[in-house]
């Protein structure tokens, strides 16, 4: 069967040949380019100014993770899952705790699954302001609205260093539960950083929401059409840019998120503004989400004293568990075959998965927008290469 | 959601000649898949993305799997003669089950709101009949995904439009992902030029030697 350039997936721009006499330049941006927030490398073929083609190069930061998963028992993957998006360790934890708990059957405490919500939602936040932080720093807002949003993180990591001993490794999610629980000094610091971000958010839009160059610069440009955002695979922030209305949250409802009230904000144009909204959009979602959890928090046991974490042995089986990371799906499939070790274990990883289409975005568009297309996806390498 | 039989009555009312067989997943969760043939697996993948009660648009995951030849045992009641009497014992009789590539693929669909539909599909052994047909023009999102499982498992999709190595470079040779994978002492060394260098200087010198004495 060959490949249908009108069907849904295929419907990218023509490469486009040089002009006249004109000769291509091919320029390597990265491995070690600024803005590929670590070692990535695009492959980029440009006329003047304009982009005719551009190859990503991935592996720079691989390990094999899966590999390394198969040869370690099931809880000692939990830390390492820290490493996949380091800037996300809480929901990675999430992720993977829940797909081991589906393997098995495992129900998790009323009191733990509002602990996973909350820093969950902290975790989406601080994201999410610092990926608009990096956009613009991309963009020449050099430092002030990175500042900003690092200020706000700050306070968060803080929490989980409080809580978990590490402001990014966290390690706190356990099968059936959490690993220690959440004092009441916790949660009133928790009411203190959630009851100050909307003015943080106003602060951020007022900031930039408006700005001219932003909008000069990020409307119109790289644009995803919703049927190709489906058939490429891309979730998050990415996929909800261009209108297709696909929550994890509200698809799923794992956990107790069926317990909240929040809405989905939705992109129109699926553009980098789009992307830019649909994150403070879901900044705002989350603080009310965080505000619900905290006042219905209520108390009881963290994780059932009978869960056996250390030499589980799953019964023959496999499962595939995904919840919506702040990058996007972040899915975890584990094959058991019986013993202490997963016989395999997947990581699908919502970055990579979301820069399938980069050269589809960056095709006919000038280098320098090449840089906020990218940052616009918002990737962590660790994830990417795993 | 239909239920995994339903759907298999359904791709085979749908396409004549295809080969679904169900495979029973054991654990809690209860996502049974569907393995798929060769010669019928695009057809299938775009009936399940195009049909109106199904919409399967959103291929989530796509991952592979290694299976090991392994050591099958099967206990057989035979008749033997004992003494001159014939009674009947159990024997195990050994045989060797040959190992196998798959892939497995997680669908959703994001207008129902459906899924994971599984689906696997498996190749014939390890070594040299490792094809597959690729899943990319039906859904793009197995690109990059075929070309992992191409870099570390060794599968090689058929319709892919840009089969490449994606994590390990290009001039890798093993795949790292599979079961029986011995990673090599010299992990880091490369030929380099460094060789060619050392070899004219050494030349070089005998040259030079050659012309003082």
């Amino acid at each position: 069967m060959t490949i249908d350039k009108n069907a849904p997936g295929w419907n990218r721009p023509p490469v486009m040949e040089a002009d006249g006499d004109a000769e291509l330049l091919e320029v390597a941006m990265g491995p070690h380019h600024p803005s590929t927030h670590g070692v990535f490398r695009m492959d980029v073929a440009l006329d003047g100014e304009r982009v005719v083609k551009l190859k990503p190069v991935f592996g720079y930061l691989h390990r094999n993770h899966e590999k390394i998963g198969e040869g370690i028992s099931y809880l000692a993957s939990m830390p390492y899952t820290d490493r996949l998006d380091y800037f996300c360790s809480l929901t990675n934890n999430w992720a993977y705790a829940l797909t081991v708990e589906k393997l098995m059957g495992l129900q998790v405490p009323e009191r733990a699954e509002y602990i996973r919500v909350i820093l969950a939602e902290l975790t989406r936040i601080q994201n999410h302001a610092s990926s608009i932080g990096f956009l613009m720093q991309e963009m020449g807002a050099s430092g002030t609205p990175l500042m900003y949003a690092f200020r706000e993180r700050e306070k968060i990591v803080d929490l989980f260093e409080d809580l978990t001993g590490s402001r990014m490794m966290c390690n706190y999610m356990r099968f059936g539960g959490c690993r220690v629980d959440l004092t009441e000094a916790h949660l009133k610091r928790a009411r203190e950083i959630v009851a100050h971000l909307p003015n943080f958010v106003d602060e951020y839009e007022a900031l930039l929401t408006g700005n001219e160059i932003l909008m000069a610069r990020c409307q119109g440009v790289g644009i995803i059409k919703p049927e190709l955002a489906i058939n490429a695979g891309l979730s998050g922030p990415m996929l909800r840019c261009s209108g297709v209305n696909y929550d994890v949250r509200k698809v799923d409802r794992y956990g107790i998120y069926d317990r909240f009230n929040f809405r989905v904000p939705l992109g129109d144009h699926g553009d980098i503004y789009d992307r830019y909204m649909v994150r403070i959009l879901e900044m705002r979602e989350s603080v009310r989400i965080l505000e619900q959890a905290l006042h219905d928090i209520i108390p009881g046991p963290v994780q059932d004293p009978k869960t056996k974490s250390r030499g589980l042995r799953p019964k023959a089986g496999e499962v595939y568990g995904r919840i919506e990371a702040p990058k996007g799906e972040l899915g975890f499939y584990l094959i058991s075959d019986g013993s202490a070790n997963p016989y395999r274990y997947r990581v699908r990883p919502p970055s990579l998965i979301n820069l399938t289409i980069l050269e589809d975005m960056c095709l006919g568009q000038n280098v320098a927008d090449v840089v906020l297309i990218f940052g616009s996806v918002d990737i962590v390498l660790g994830e990417v290469d795993r | 959601m239909m239920t995994t039989e339903e759907i298999k009555t359904a791709i085979e009312a749908a396409v004549p000649g295809a080969v679904v067989e169900i495979v029973l997943n054991p654990s809690p969760c209860a996502q049974h898949s569907l393995r798929l043939d060769h010669a019928h697996a695009l057809a299938v993948a775009k009936f399940l993305r195009d049909d109106p009660s199904l919409q399967f648009d959103y291929l989530s995951n796509v991952t592979g799997v290694d299976w090991l030849d392994r050591e099958g045992a099967e206990k057989v009641k035979v008749k033997k003669l004992v003494d001159g009497v014939e009674q009947e014992a159990e024997e195990t009789i050994k045989h060797k089950v040959s190992g196998y590539l798959e892939t497995v693929y997680h669908l959703f669909s994001t207008v129902q709101r459906t899924g994971p539909l599984v689906l696997r599909m498996k190749t014939i052994n390890r070594s040299d009949q490792v094809n597959m047909p690729s899943v990319v023009p039906i859904w793009r999102s197995a690109e990059f995904q075929e070309r992992e499982i191409f870099d570390l498992y060794g599968i090689k999709f058929t319709g892919h439009p840009d089969l490449r190595r994606l994590l390990m470079w290009d001039e890798f040779e093993d795949h790292p992902m599979r079961r029986d994978y011995v990673e090599p002492d010299d992990f880091e060394y490369e030929p380099t030029a460094h060789d060619a260098v050392l070899a004219r200087a050494n030349a070089h010198n005998a040259a030079a030697e050659k012309g003082a004495a």
